[in-house]
């Protein structure tokens, strides 16, 4: 599975996309986000307040807990300020 | 149509392409955003848009389709920049065409209030004090967004 990082979280991560694979007990969308924490203080803090991060899965918004079932990607970052 | 690009844009040109030799559209309105040099109290140097690309494109086509859906268009047209760009510089056009001018000024102020929060684009601000900072969202433009529910 693709995970995308965007705008400030991009930045303090220093990396904008990896491949990983998931343990087999990784099956929805906030188990992934806490798997990600556990691998590195820098996920973990990135992740601390999960009202300011929003999530898409497969390039379609996502506001809650969902099953990742075959997600190709899955993309975290800020609210959006385009325009 | 939606057009997601680095290069600048001419709103005249797109206007003049947009129209030419139509005798079926009786109402017009562009809207252009700007780099303008100041935003919360810091003088802005220059602006830098990140995006997602190909979610980008998805969420701005369904933004096309929920405003022909609500309101008769006869052409619709969103241009959105990233990368970087000087005070001045477009980001991102919206052109709407009508039979007439309610329908038009309704769908373009709908497109820029859904783009807004929608869309998935981040602005990084350079200042005069050498730093780079990222925008934070507006709960005015939640505000107006949501006038459209």
């Amino acid at each position: 599975m693709k995970i995308l990082y965007f705008a400030w979280l991009r930045s303090k991560l220093g990396i904008s996309e990896e491949d990983v694979t998931l343990p087999g007990h990784v099956t929805t969308l906030y188990q992934l986000i806490d798997w990600l924490k556990s691998r590195n203080p820098a996920f973990e803090e990135i992740f601390q307040d999960l009202s300011v991060i929003r999530v898409a899965i497969d390039q379609e918004y996502v506001t809650e807990d969902i099953p990742l079932g075959n997600a190709r990607e899955v993309a975290f970052f800020p609210p959006v300020t385009g325009g | 149509m939606v057009i997601v690009q680095r290069e600048k844009f001419d709103t005249g040109a797109e206007f003049n392409r947009l129209t030419e030799g139509r005798t079926d559209i009786g109402a017009v309105v562009t809207f252009t955003g700007l780099v303008r040099d100041f935003n919360d109290g810091s003088n802005v140097t220059s602006l830098t848009l990140e995006h997602y690309p190909g979610m980008t494109e998805k969420e701005l086509e369904k933004i096309e389709a929920a405003a022909r859906e609500r309101w008769a268009l006869t052409e619709c047209l969103i241009i959105h920049r990233f990368g970087k760009m000087d005070l001045g510089e477009p980001i991102v056009l919206v052109i709407t065409a009508s039979a007439h001018r309610g329908d038009a000024f309704a769908a373009a102020e709908f497109l820029m209030d859904w783009l807004k929060t929608k869309a998935p684009f981040w602005k990084l601000e350079a200042n005069s004090e050498g730093e780079n900072d990222w925008v934070k969202e507006r709960e005015s433009d939640h505000d107006a967004a949501k006038r459209w529910q």
